[in-house]
Order: structure tokens, then C-alpha cells, then sequence
């Protein structure tokens, strides 16, 4: 058989990381190929060494049976694989024609750029995408979905053989994913091999012809969409092995705690256009609750909305029963809540202030200006949790930015801890942190949890949901699909849940 | 004692304390009566007291320009918002008023430019160098507008007390910078203020989460600025007697800058040392009082000061430190 592009154990090492081991892709002619996997699976670490962005690595990659080395994604793309990024590598300020052939502009005599042949050959390159554009519009004049196709044009006019589309679909409406999908099938057609990633199962069943799953840097296997059922390919990309680990773990499972008559905080129809559909939930003290779902399911932006990040367009919020405001995070924090962010390093710490300072700081700001904590007192408060929490850190001086990436989680949380909380909210609170950490981290909210604090627990790791929660809402495309409590909440269930889906919900972007 | 010296030696402005020290030994050695202070009518005159005295409206703004910086943001109008201020005081000071109904409006004016900016930058969302260049431009125009394209001079001794009065010996003026300094200094560090400010210049997203109004907090430090410039323009206006719509601050919104990036506050925001500014405004007016006791054509101080500045920044760059250290030890291991 003869692939057009074949990459034969691919494996590349970061300092201390091994980001990927001994994989396969293979990619035929003529077929639109999805690359699955959850966050940190590798699947963006292939496509930067196809596209000549990662260098050296392991293993070979041959295209059209010849063996390649770009070292850049120019060379990739004059060899003949080109990548669409998420992020468009388009200049918004300049015309659709310009972004097209810039930096392989046609000239005529004297190095003069030849304007007339540019606009024809733009013009000429769209219809193949059955986009009739004005070429001399400034790009950003248009549509996300047309700068994507743009985007794929630049790349057919480097006569692309391969095209690799990096979630090209997170930002499009139904309609406007349809007509991508209308214009892949085109191009593959036209006998392209194309690499589609997307975190949209609904979307990968519609348009592939195969999957390649990985997970932890590691090839999980070659699929045959057609042959592939749902709950398969999720076990392929979340791992079967969670449930054999999860019994080794000597985690005592929790028991429901009795429902109580009012819920600490209850959440009606919460709504966000565009990020979360409208969702009920309700949070009792003393109870974790967890947030099951793929990457761009839902759940983070749930968060958000039930913290004040992103206001309500829609719906309620109830705190013992009352309606409280959500305007901003103040607001939230006042009603006693806390919230550790996914992305630690830009929306949790400030970096260049103490330890000391970042655990006082949600307390102070609670307290105001002009109720500031004496110098004694920060440092009684910030003591006790660095011992209490054993944050390894030389002392409360130390800039935060220094420390560990679990001991920064634990500097945020303490940072709550110190206010006066109720309800905490953790997104992916162990992401990136070592074993020993992640597994402190999980005792730490089962104990805060047994002392009356209603918990919130987000992660991408279902056995590390199931073995914390008692309770777990499942999330998928963007809205809550089921929740599972006691001993239904196990990892079986909440895939069979995200394969399953909502019937009527059929991937639809809202 | 001891720990205090490890703090100043640790401090970011270090070297510009170090570099002052060896301007003012240079001086000392090598200009003529440059440490004399001499009493007449028990006023205290000499170099040192004209340097203190001429940098009393750079520390001024060198003070609200700092917790700007502090919040990543950069305030260019001070400059248009003396002349702003002056003309409004020359103005009525040429009424025959009382001192406090020529100081109180100015003051207002300056507070109103300074929540222009501040709303431009914190409720706008504006970039702060293009919201404070808006009213770095109109500002000089309306105070044209209100001299009436004149220089208006004016005699009020009550007024004039500002630059010409003395207390205990010392000029007026001092008192009034090292007043505000102590105050702000109070107001940032004895209330969680200066922590907020640090915390939005750091990093205005996980401030937000932890429940801090960064648009709050910049709206304060803009109005606060403009403040501290109207008080600079109410200073440099009685100096000469009168309000020069055209000539008065110009430039000098960049001396803040200069005092303020000297004093060790990083442009990208965070940390403040509001002591590092006054050395910064001392560096700026001892270097321009050397050149001139030199002897240096006055166009010429420009490319000192020029010099000096490069010098300075370059020896708090913590990665040119690490370049030329290692290009020492590259040295040493091919000796």
C-alpha cells in the first residue's frame, strides 16, 4: 500500500518529559484522517513535527515514499504539507489577495509585484472553495469561517498534498461547519490527504475515514471510523487501565452525604450564548461534586459562569436560598466562593509577589482597602497554611513564581482557604503537577470536603473524578448531558454518558 | 541596622543610589563650593538646596507616576496638565484671591484630567500611551486657550509663597513633595492599596479572580497622577510669576518617566519603589546642575544626560549583567 505520508516511530523528548514514544501515522491518499486524543495526548506535538516545527526527533517521516526532514513549516510547506493552525497565521490588516501570497508574490520586471495576477490567481484559488469574495477586502473584514477558508487556500497554492486542520472547527457555527466539511470533502476529492483534530466526536464521525487515537504520548491504534463505536473510542483516548489503577488506589470511596432540604448554592438555567447551554445544578456543603467531560465540553466555562467570571445572559444563582449578584468575581467571592483557574500560571498566581502576599490577597481584597491585615497578621495566616498545607517553600518571602507547580496549586487554594469559603471551585487542579502532589492535592479536598465545604472538581481524568466525588455532572458539546451520583459515578458510566450523548443534541455548536 | 542595609543593597534601585553617591563625591571634589551651604537671613542657599529645590516638581510627579507605571500603564499628559493648572491659578491669582480659591481649582482641573485618563484607560480599555497622548496634546491647547495665546504674569506674595517661601531655613517646597511622598507612602503601604496596585500591574486577570476592581484601582492612580501634576504646575508657575501655556512642564512628563525607570519600577508594571523615584529625580537635577557648573554648553546636557541614562539602565539590566559575566568568565577560561 502506498501512503502519502507515513511517520514511522515518531518519538521526541522535552527536558524531563517524554512528550512522544514510538508512534505511527499513516495517511492515504484521498482521505480526510482525524488525529484523536485528550489534552496532552501529543496530537499537537506530531502535527509540529509533520509540519517541521519540532526538531530532531526520533523515527522517520516519509512523504510520497521519500524520506522528509523540513526543518521549518516553510520548508514543510513548500514540500507540501501545510497547516492550518487554530490560531490563523493570517495578518488581519492586510487584504485577502496580500495574506494569500505573501512572501510568494508573483513579480513582474524590475521586482515590481504583479497586483493584477495576484488578484486572479486569489480569486481563481477561492472558487476551488466555492468562496466568491472580494480579494481586495481587508481580511478581518470577514468571517472567522472565511479567514479559515483563506487560510486553507494559501495553503492549495503551495500546491499542498497534505493538509493538517488543528481544530478548525472550535469557533465556526453549524452552518459554517457544514460548509467546511462540504469543501474537505472537495479537496479530498481532488486526492488531498487531509489530518483533521478536533475535540467534536459528532464532527470527526461525520467527516473521517480513519482515526489515529493517542494518549500519554503513546499510540493507542490505527481505526477504521465506520467499525469504530463510540464508547471504543472513548476507552481509546481516556484508557481502559483508569478502572484496574482505581482499585490499587486505596481511595475510600465516600458516601452520599444525606441531601439536605436547602442546598448551599443552586444554579437555574444558567446560561452563556455561545459558551454553555442552560443547566441546573446544585452544590450542598460538605459534598464534592465533579465535572466530567472532554476538552471544550463545557465544564470550564460552567465554572467561570457559576464564579462571575462571565456574566449570566441567562438565569439564576441561588445562595441559601436567596438570589445573589454575579457581576463579577468579587461578587462571587463575597457569597463565599473560591476559584482555582485551569491556566495557574496566567489567571491564578501573581507571580512576582510573595507567597505571603498571594495567600493574603483574596482576603484582603474581600476586606477592602483600608482594613488592611497588619504585617503580623499576613504572617500568622500565611504560617499556618504553609505548614498546614506543607507548601514546600524556603519561607513566605519567596516570589511565588518559584515554586513547584503543585506547591503553586496549593498556595492558590490556601489563598481560599483564608477567606471565608464556602464553596470551592478546582479546575484541573492536579494538571501538571507530579504523582505525589496530585495525590496530596485529592486528600486535601476529600479532608476540606469532610470539614463541610462544598467542592467543585474539575478534571479531565475520570478515575481521579469518580475516586473524589460523590456526585459527577457530565458535559458534553458544551451543555450538562447527565449526572451520576453514589455508585453509579463510576468511570464506565460517565463514558458510556459522553458516547451516548443527548439525542437531540447532534454536535451542534451553539 | 543591619537588615536595613541588606535591603537597600538588595533593592532594585541600588545602582542609582550608588551612582548619586559618586556624583555628588565627583562634585565635591571637582566643583567649586559645590558643598557649601551658606545662611543668610536664615535661609539656607548652595548647590545641594538648589538641586532639592529644582527637583521638587520631577519627584512630584515622579510620586503619581509610579503607581501609574506600577499598574502597567504610563501617564504622558502631566506635562499639558501644569500647563493646564498654571493657567488656571495665573489666572486668578491676577483676581487678588485668597491663596485657597487659586490652589483649589487648578487642583480640581488637574483631578478631572487625570479621571479623563483614567476612565480612557480603565472603563475604555484604551492602551494607556494613546489615551494620555489625547490630553497630552488638547491639554496645552486648552491652556492656551485660556491664556488667551498670552504669557500672563501676575504679583500675589501669598501664592508665590510656594517657590519663594522658606520654613525652618529649607524652601517650601520640599516640605510640600516630602508631604505628599509621606503620604503616599502611608496610603500605599499602611492600607492594602499599594499590594492591589502591584497585584493588577503583575497580573490583571488573577487579580480580577481574587475579587480586586483593576479598573478601580487604575481610575485612582490616573486621577492621583494628575493630582501630583497639578501641584507641580501650581509650583513651576509661581517660580517664573506667571503661566506660559507653550513652555511650562514641557518635556518634563518624560523626566517622570526617566525618575520613576531609574528608581528601579519596571515599565511592564508590579512592584513600585516610590524612595527609588525620589533618587531618580535627584540623579536627573544633580546631573543637570553638574553639566552646567562645567561649563557644558546647554545643548549638550541632553547627550550627557543621555549617556548616563544608557549607563544606568544597562548596569540594572539583570540580563546584561549575566552577559557580561559570563563574557568574564569566557576570559578567564582562555587566560
Amino acid at each position: 500500500m502506498d501512503y502519502l505520508l507515513e511517520a514511522l516511530g515518531i518519538g521526541i523528548s522535552f527536558p524531563g518529559v517524554r512528550a512522544l514514544g514510538r508512534v505511527d501515522f499513516r495517511l492515504r491518499r484521498g482521505e480526510i484522517h482525524a488525529l484523536m486524543g485528550q489534552n496532552g495526548a501529543g496530537k499537537s506535538t506530531l502535527l509540529k513535527i509533520l509540519s517541521g516545527v519540532y526538531r530532531p526527533y526520533e523515527g522517520r517521516v516519509l512523504l510520497r515514499g521519500q524520506e522528509t526532514r523540513a526543518s521549518s513549516p516553510t520548508e514543510a510547506q513548500r514540500a507540501g504539507i501545510s497547516t492550518v493552525h487554530q490560531e490563523l497565521n493570517l495578518i488581519p490588516t492586510l487584504s485577502v489577495a496580500e495574506n494569500l501570497f505573501l512572501g510568494i508574490q508573483p513579480l513582474r520586471a524590475m521586482r515590481q509585484i504583479d497586483w493584477k495576477k495576484i488578484h486572479k490567481e486569489a480569486e481563481k484559488v477561492l472558487s476551488r472553495l466555492n468562496l466568491k469574495i472580494d480579494v481586495s477586502e481587508q481580511l478581518n473584514s470577514y468571517s472567522v469561517a472565511v479567514q479559515q477558508l483563506v487560510a486553507i487556500a494559501r495553503a492549495l497554492l503551495f500546491s499542498a498534498d497534505v493538509l493538517i486542520l488543528d481544530e478548525p472547527t472550535s469557533s465556526l457555527d453549524k452552518e459554517e461547519v457544514s460548509n467546511l466539511f462540504s469543501v474537505m470533502r472537495g479537496l479530498k476529492a481532488d486526492g488531498l490527504g487531509i489530518v483533521f483534530v478536533t475535540h467534536f466526536l459528532d464532527q470527526m464521525y461525520e467527516i473521517s475515514d480513519r482515526a489515529t487515537v493517542l494518549r500519554n504520548g503513546e499510540l493507542v491504534g490505527e481505526f477504521e471510523v465506520a467499525k469504530l463505536s463510540r464508547i471504543d473510542l472513548i476507552t481509546a483516548m481516556v484508557g481502559e487501565e483508569v478502572s484496574a489503577r482505581r482499585a490499587e488506589e486505596k481511595f475510600e470511596r465516600r458516601r452520599v452525604a444525606a441531601s439536605e432540604p436547602t442546598p448551599l448554592l443552586e444554579v437555574r438555567e444558567a446560561t452563556r450564548f455561545g459558551a454553555v447551554a442552560p443547566f441546573d445544578l446544585s452544590f450542598n456543603r460538605g459534598e464534592v461534586l465533579g465535572f466530567a467531560g472532554l476538552l471544550g465540553s463545557g465544564r470550564s466555562e460552567a465554572a467561570r459562569l457559576i464564579f462571575g467570571v462571565d456574566g449570566l445572559d441567562r438565569g439564576e444563582v441561588r445562595m441559601d436560598g436567596h438570589v445573589i449578584k454575579l457581576s463579577s468575581p468579587h461578587d462571587a467571592i463575597a457569597a463565599g466562593m473560591g476559584f482555582c483557574p485551569e491556566d495557574r500560571k496566567t489567571e491564578g498566581i501573581i507571580g512576582a509577589l510573595s507567597v505571603r502576599e498571594n495567600i493574603i490577597l483574596a482576603l484582603q481584597a474581600n476586606r477592602g482597602i483600608f482594613n488592611r491585615l497588619s504585617r503580623a497578621e499576613q504572617e500568622n495566616i500565611a504560617e499556618r497554611f504553609i505548614s498546614s498545607l506543607s507548601i514546600k517553600t524556603p519561607n513566605g518571602e519567596q516570589a511565588v513564581r518559584n515554586l513547584s507547580g503543585g506547591n503553586q496549586q496549593k498556595v492558590i487554594i490556601a489563598r481560599w482557604l483564608a477567606s471565608n469559603l464556602r464553596l470551592l471551585i478546582l479546575d484541573e487542579p492536579t494538571r501538571g503537577i507530579d504523582v505525589a502532589a496530585k495525590t496530596e492535592i485529592q486528600k486535601l479536598i476529600l479532608t476540606l470536603a469532610d470539614e463541610g465545604l462544598a467542592v467543585l472538581f474539575i478534571s479531565s481524568e475520570l478515575d481521579e473524578v469518580t475516586r473524589c466525588c460523590q456526585r459527577v455532572a457530565v458535559w458534553r458539546d458544551r451543555r450538562k448531558i447527565g449526572e451520576l451520583s453514589g455508585d453509579d459515578a463510576r468511570v464506565e458510566n460517565i463514558m458510556e454518558t459522553i458516547a451516548r450523548g443527548r439525542e437531540e443534541s447532534g454536535g451542534e455548536n451553539i | 541596622m543591619k537588615k536595613f542595609a541588606l535591603n537597600i543593597i538588595r533593592s532594585p534601585y541600588f545602582w542609582s543610589l550608588v551612582f548619586l553617591a559618586a556624583l555628588f563625591a565627583f562634585n565635591l571634589a571637582f566643583t567649586e563650593r559645590f558643598g557649601v551651604v551658606e545662611v543668610k537671613d536664615g535661609r539656607l542657599y548652595g548647590n545641594i538646596i538648589d538641586i532639592l529645590r529644582r527637583s521638587v516638581p520631577t519627584m512630584l510627579l515622579g510620586t503619581g507616576m509610579t503607581l501609574v507605571i506600577a499598574t502597567g500603564g504610563i501617564d504622558l499628559s502631566v506635562g499639558a496638565i501644569i500647563a493646564v493648572a498654571g493657567a488656571i491659578a495665573a489666572l486668578l491669582a491676577r483676581g487678588n484671591f485668597h491663596f485657597m480659591i487659586i490652589v483649589l481649582p487648578p487642583l480640581l482641573a488637574a483631578a478631572v484630567a487625570g479621571c479623563w485618563n483614567g476612565f480612557l484607560v480603565a472603563k475604555a480599555g484604551i492602551q494607556p500611551f494613546v489615551a494620555t497622548l489625547i490630553l497630552m496634546v488638547s491639554g496645552r491647547g486648552v491652556a492656551q486657550l485660556l491664556c488667551g495665546g498670552q504669557i500672563i504674569k501676575f504679583s500675589h506674595p501669598a501664592f508665590e509663597y510656594l517657590s519663594a517661601g522658606y520654613v525652618f531655613g529649607l524652601p517650601f517646597g520640599l516640605y510640600l513633595s516630602a508631604g505628599v511622598l509621606l503620604s503616599v507612602w502611608l496610603l500605599t503601604r499602611r492600607t492594602a492599596l499599594g499590594l492591589f496596585i502591584e497585584s493588577v500591574g503583575i497580573n490583571p486577570v488573577a487579580s480580577r479572580h481574587v475579587g480586586i476592581s483593576a479598573s478601580r484601582i487604575k481610575l485612582l492612580v490616573y486621577v492621583f497622577s494628575g493630582i501630583c501634576a497639578g501641584m507641580a504646575g501650581l509650583v513651576l508657575t509661581t517660580e517664573i510669576r506667571g503661566a506660559d501655556a507653550n513652555n511650562v512642564g514641557l518635556n518634563l512628563e518624560l523626566d517622570a518617566v526617566l525618575a520613576t525607570v531609574l528608581g528601579g519600577t519596571s515599565m511592564t508594571g508590579g512592584k513600585f519603589y516610590l524612595a527609588g523615584s525620589v533618587v531618580g529625580a535627584l540623579i536627573i537635577q544633580t546631573l543637570t546642575t553638574t553639566i552646567l557648573a562645567r561649563g557644558v554648553a546647554r545643548p549638550a546636557t541632553l547627550v550627557v544626560k543621555a549617556f548616563v541614562v544608557i549607563l544606568i539602565s544597562l548596569i540594572q539590566s539583570p540580563s546584561f549583567r549575566a552577559q557580561v559575566l559570563r563574557m568574564g568568565k569566557a576570559g578567564e577560561a582562555r587566560a
